[in-house]
């Protein structure tokens, strides 16, 4: 039986990862790439040197946060959509917090960005939360508005209250904030490289959200909850806390990802800071079975994906936009797997199936035997 | 300015805005009266825009120009239809978690839209679009003449759509089907009725209806294309659902509710009145919140079964 059902996932996927690789090749050949061509761009291009992979590891820290919330979140029972608003409110508060305190040392102020990101994000994401446990709301929709309600914050902020007063003097008013103070800086792990402390941060989230989720009462609660929320309640859990517990999480690590990105790469909140690191959070979450041991690969993984796309618009001419394509076509054919491997009558089809077929070629084999 | 040209100049802005949240909420209002929640209206929008768009633009120098914005809007109504049949199949077929799926169709719409544009447009180029028609005599009304009746022919479409639409949900076979699908698949599957058939038909109406809305914001709103261009409208067309409680009357006044809000904020920055411009795009969002924590006692009149895949092969 174990077999069998190793078997069965194993062509399920293949098959579902065949389909997906197809259909984005139909989209590339469309555009006039040549599919080959682009895929093999995007998966060996970013690894081809050193700089490559750590960009890589670059990209995948933010990713790796963001999707350690979401899986969070929805273990237990709420689809958060909003990373990306909560990364620009992690961003805000975590610049601001730099900012206001430009003499600190490094031991108090290091800590208090990130703190101050991790808290606006949860804030944020609470918002969701609250709005789903005590009034109904469908998270989905509530965290997609608060999405465009973030963009607009966070421009308004770096337009107007957060503006770099250098940027008044000189004129060219590029929407950015000053420049954070030294001692607010993550520091980087490989000199000549971005890659900063905030991948081992990462690393350290993975394994106590590992922790939070399968050693202690907590995480059991939470996971009932998501999982069945009548039963859950049944055995005197408050599902309406958990959720809005879920939801705090979410947003805090989503806000640490923004704090992260500010401090470790970007040094000051720029416009497009969060590039699209929400969305994508939600693919890795998903593609790395919502579990700390899958998300970590799956975030070094669309890490390869983000900055490959980018090397194929450069030199293939492919419009970045195709990432959020690939982006789209995963998520459709993770959760159409997912049904699938979910589903025993499906599996007993396949073998009945499988069965008929492989009987019928052993006979074939006899036939042409005797 | 007197308040009533005031108020005459906003509700003429009001009901253009109104046109694409109100096709693609009656659009998914029978997505979910069939028990689908379909959270890629935006994605079917935006590739709807884009079709919308392309289909003149690249007519614009042969003999089919004059039939352009026709066949663009015929090309919007196929690819939202064609992109409600994979939705069904996701979650219909295969019975994938609705919200989930729902995000994966948004994000390929949205995608596919603005890679196809970058490639074979690129820049910001305009089209002619649809011009308004007014009708004669009507449009002659004092104060409703150009409120109502000076607007171009998807406008009037969307406007009758709605009687239509209840016409379709209440009064005809089919629409009984899709509303036994929504509330009770067991029972209807029991009468005879082919759940999974009625819930590909509703999508594939639900994600035309999205496309034309998307055709109408690039071919009428906006007479252009760009990546924003949707904003999260399908997304405000799903709560407005909600907040029309699964009626087409209802989703009628909640569109015009959120254009008038939308008209209002834009005629107070042409008034003079200073706010910050950011906040003032954010308040449709905000808008929607609201409306959505205020709609919560309506859920009992929505579709019971909403956002559960049936399965009749499951033994309980």
């Amino acid at each position: 039986m174990n077999r069998n059902k190793i078997l069965y996932s194993g062509a399920i996927i293949l098959a579902v990862t065949l389909i997906a690789a197809l259909l984005v090749a139909l989209v590339l050949y469309s555009i006039g790439a040549s599919p080959l061509a682009t895929y093999k761009t995007i998966l060996t291009g970013p690894l081809s040197d050193l700089f490559g992979v750590t960009e890589v590891l670059v990209r995948s820290v933010p990713l790796m946060l963001v999707a350690l919330g979401i899986a969070i979140s929805f273990r237990s029972g709420i689809l958060n959509i909003g990373a990306e608003g909560q990364i620009q409110m992690g961003v805000i508060a975590s610049t601001a917090m730099a900012l206001a305190m430009p003499h600190a040392p490094k031991a108090i102020l290091l800590p208090a960005t990130m703190m101050a990101g991790a808290l606006a994000g949860a804030l944020w994401g609470g918002i969701a939360g609250w709005l789903k446990a005590k009034l109904q709301v469908n998270e989905i929709l509530s965290t997609v508005m608060l999405n465009y309600i973030a963009a607009q914050v966070y421009t308004f902020m770096l337009r107007g209250p957060m503006l770099d007063p250098n940027e008044l003097e000189t004129g060219s008013g590029t929407p950015q904030s000053m420049r954070l103070p030294e001692m607010a800086f993550l520091d980087t792990l490989v000199p000549g490289t971005r890659i900063h402390m905030g991948l081992i941060l990462a690393l350290v989230a993975a394994l106590l959200v590992w922790m939070l989720l399968w050693k202690t009462t907590l995480g059991y609660r939470m996971r009932t909850a998501g999982a069945g929320a009548k039963a859950a309640r049944y055995a005197g859990i408050p599902v309406e806390r958990y959720l809005i517990v879920a939801m705090l999480m979410a947003g805090g690590f989503a806000g640490l990802a923004g704090a992260v990105e500010v401090s470790g790469v970007h040094h000051r909140a720029i416009e497009g800071i969060s590039s699209g690191y929400g969305f994508a959070g939600i693919v890795v979450a998903l593609f790395g079975a919502l579990h700390p041991g899958g998300i970590v690969p799956s975030a070094v993984f669309f890490g390869i994906l983000l900055i490959g796309a980018d090397m194929t618009q450069r030199s293939a001419s492919v419009p970045a936009n195709m990432v959020l394509v690939l982006q789209g076509v995963i998520i459709l054919s993770i959760v159409s797997a997912q049904s699938f491997l979910r589903n025993p009558y499906a599996q007993e089809r396949f073998f009945r199936w499988f069965g008929r077929f492989s009987s019928s070629a052993r006979k074939a084999g006899k036939g042409a035997q005797s | 300015m007197s308040a009533g040209l005031m108020i005459y100049n906003v509700l003429c802005l009001a009901v253009p805005f109104s046109v694409a949240l109100l096709l693609a909420a009656l659009g998914e209002n029978f997505n979910q009266r069939a028990g689908v929640f379909n959270l890629g209206c935006d994605g079917i929008m935006c590739m709807g825009a884009f079709l919308g768009f392309m289909v003149p633009f690249s007519l614009k120098a042969t003999p089919w120009a004059a039939y352009g914005n026709l066949l663009g809007i015929g090309a919007a109504l196929a690819v939202g239809a064609a992109m409600g049949v994979v939705f069904a199949l996701v979650t219909v077929t295969f019975r994938a978690s609705q919200g989930i799926a729902g995000i994966g169709l948004q994000m390929l719409g949205w995608g596919l839209a603005g890679t196809l544009f970058r490639h074979f447009v690129g820049g910001v180029t305009g089209v002619e679009g649809m011009a308004a028609i007014a009708i004669p005599g009507l449009s002659k009304v004092p104060f409703l003449g150009g409120v109502l009746f000076n607007h171009n022919a998807l406008t009037y479409t969307a406007l009758l759509l709605v009687p239509a639409c209840w016409f379709l949900l209440y009064k005809t076979p089919w629409g009984l089907k899709v509303r036994a699908v929504g509330t009770h698949p067991r029972a209807a599957d029991t009468m005879g009725i082919h759940v999974d058939l009625i819930r590909y038909q509703a999508l594939m109406l639900g994600g035309a209806m999205a496309g034309l809305a998307g055709a109408y914001l690039s071919l009428c709103q906006a007479k252009m294309f760009s990546d924003d261009l949707v904003a999260g409208r399908g997304f405000i067309a799903v709560a407005l659902v909600y907040f029309g409680r699964w009626s087409p009357l209802g989703i009628l006044g909640g569109a015009l509710l959120f254009s008038i809000a939308q008209s209002f904020q834009l005629s107070m920055q042409v008034w003079g009145i200073k706010f910050p411009y950011e906040f003032a795009v954010m308040l449709p969002y905000v808008l929607v919140i609201v409306v959505l924590a205020l709609a919560r006692k309506a859920r009992q009149l929505g579709p019971t079964d909403l956002g559960k895949p049936y399965n009749r092969e499951m033994r309980f």
